[in-house]
């Protein structure tokens, strides 16, 4: 069994509205060191697989088929023994 | 002239739509359910606003791999019409249908209020009643309205005067302020190349009677009504 820890992001083109109101209420909180807060999504899957570079490639077509949007996010994985 | 209204888990606009198009406009309708792939007999399509499948993952990110939405490329190509209302229109970008694709708003709330929007483009399936720069007064409810697209594609919108609708004040002027959630160039509303596929973040079938504040919803499904009798 493997483990599949996939990290999803807005691309940096891309204004991120929850990212600018953590920012603010952190510099609020008076952490006034924090320049930027970008939010992303986390999602792990366990995979009945045995071969990692095989897992790669299903993730990889996961991630492009349905778990990010290519148009507005960046995605990128690793894997691991579950 | 059959209008097929799409349901889909958690669709939520779906009775609204058939409602005025049954009641109102006096047309043939009928529900689909999403995983119903038998669409000749239907004219236009129109897949409602809700929140299907819960919103997860992203908006319309699950519903586009739905039977229904893989005919949806055939039923354009035959020349018929297909609208996308909020939840409708953020399944066409997921899609691929549209271009583009939809962040969520600006200041991080879900906004439910009447707004203004222009029409940028009158020759269309769904504007061919209005005049270019008619203003019309609809409510938006979404949380995810804010669209977005890189440089080229927003350019290929313009040239190709795809953007149909876009948010602007009760004079008509496309202003920061009268952008409600942040949407590049205030856009609203855009349609495909061939124009005969329109996402739309207003809703107008809860604008199509004057008992609910406005009846301008009912020039977007009339001038459907006339291009589909024309056609």
């Amino acid at each position: 069994m493997l483990r599949a820890e996939i990290q999803i992001t807005l691309k940096k083109r891309v204004v991120d509205p929850q990212g600018s109101t953590i920012r603010n209420a952190l510099d609020s909180l008076d952490f006034k060191e924090v320049e930027e807060v970008r939010i992303g999504k986390l999602i792990t899957v366990k995979l009945n697989l045995k071969d990692k570079k095989w897992a790669e490639r299903k993730v990889d077509q996961m991630c492009q088929k349905l778990l990010a949007n290519p148009i507005i996010e960046d995605y990128s994985f690793k894997i691991e023994e579950a | 002239m059959n209008f097929g209204v799409v349901v889909f888990p958690g669709s939520n606009c779906d009775q609204d739509c058939l409602y005025v198009i049954k009641d109102i406009l006096n047309q043939p309708v009928e529900y689909i359910w999403h995983r119903d792939m038998k669409l000749e007999s239907f004219d236009c399509i129109v897949l409602p606003g809700g929140f299907s499948y819960g919103d997860y993952l992203r908006t319309g990110a699950i519903a586009r791999f739905s039977p229904i939405i893989k005919e949806i490329p055939e039923f354009i190509r035959q020349g018929k019409a297909v609208i996308g209302i909020c939840n409708g229109f953020q399944i066409l970008l997921e899609a691929g249908l549209l271009p583009g694709a939809m962040l969520r708003n600006r200041n991080i709330h879900f906004i439910c209020r009447y707004v203004y929007i222009r029409v940028e483009n009158s020759e269309t399936p769904f504007t061919n009643l209005c005049r270019n720069g008619q203003i019309l007064r609809m409510p938006i409810a979404h949380n995810e309205g804010n669209y977005n697209i890189d440089d080229k594609g927003l350019q290929e919108l313009n040239e190709n005067r795809q953007v149909v609708f876009r948010y602007c004040n009760s004079e008509g002027e496309i202003t920061d302020e009268s952008n409600p959630n942040g949407t590049l160039d205030n856009i609203a509303g855009i349609m495909n190349k061939e124009g005969n596929l329109l996402g739309i973040m207003p809703h107008p079938e809860r604008s199509s009677e004057s008992l609910l504040g406005s009846e301008d919803g009912l020039f977007i499904f009339k001038s459907i009504v006339k291009w589909l009798e024309k056609r």
